[in-house]
């Protein structure tokens, strides 16, 4: 397996960088090219959640195996002012930030896997995966 | 990354030749809207053929762009949104309702002509009657 990709977000471009990096693990993992891009769609949401409330933090992208299946697993991490309530923020057109509220409910439809934890003041990290079978 | 905006006729035709931040979309925005009023166009193509990802804010901004230009008197077409893109964004809820769309640049300068000529019918100004 490849090592961890960590790419820290900070700056609009930042989330340009995360969701490249993204498509180039999944691409390098085998993922087909419309799964890359389901892959950096879901991280370019997660990237932007950052960047709207917590200002920075990072993303780690890394490769994992489980049986027959590969995975490619997205960890956001922010020490951001946290969700205050996890359930709403999944439901789709809720916004606290005049978004469209797409970000999360969105990320969680492309993804397999897909787990909020938050501390209000202490931040949120979002873990998402998508998997593919071997040898199919 | 400035996009490029050529001015063909009565429209204008943005053509995103790479990964544009949020910063360089608002930009295009901006730009595109204060060119509909500089060169009086009528129509505006965005094409986004280079662009392997499209997230909700993407979509946003281009849902504004057509929505400020048609303000502006001016038809905006998105053109090239390619096919992983479009499953990607079904999947996230972004669709791009009450914008149009074209497969590629040529068939947006067709709906375009088209826009044109029913425009023709209906001068500039005059007030529809329901």
């Amino acid at each position: 397996m490849p090592d961890p990709v960590l790419v820290p977000i900070a700056a609009d471009v930042d989330v340009v960088t995360a969701r490249q990096c993204g498509r180039d693990v999944a691409a390098a993992a085998g993922f087909s090219s419309g799964d890359q891009t389901v892959i950096a769609a879901a991280i370019s949401e997660i990237a932007r959640n950052i960047l709207m409330y917590a200002k920075r933090g990072e993303i780690s992208l890394n490769v994992v195996a489980n049986g027959d299946r590969q995975g490619v697993v997205v960890v956001a991490r922010d020490q951001g002012p946290g969700i205050r309530d996890v359930e709403r923020a999944l439901e789709d057109g809720y916004s606290t930030s005049g978004g469209l509220g797409l970000g999360l409910p969105g990320a969680r439809r492309l993804m397999d896997d897909f787990d909020v934890a938050s501390t209000v003041g202490q931040g949120t990290t979002v873990t998402m995966k998508k998997w593919r079978r071997l040898h199919s | 990354m400035e996009v490029p905006i050529l001015k063909q006729g009565q429209n204008l035709i943005a053509s995103i030749q790479s990964a544009l931040t949020d910063a360089d979309l608002s930009q295009l925005r901006e730009a595109l809207i204060e060119r509909v009023g500089r060169f009086r166009a009528r129509g505006v193509i965005v094409d986004v053929t280079a662009l392997d990802v499209m997230d909700s804010f993407a979509v946003r901004t281009l849902r504004d762009i057509a929505h400020m230009a048609r303000l502006r008197g001016a038809e905006t077409v998105i053109v090239g949104i390619q096919p992983e893109v479009a499953f990607a964004m079904v999947q996230l809820g972004l669709t791009l309702k009450g914008v149009a769309t074209a497969l590629d640049l040529e068939e947006g300068l067709a709906f375009l002509d088209r826009a044109g000529q029913a425009g023709l019918d209906r001068p500039r100004g005059r007030i529809e009657r329901a």
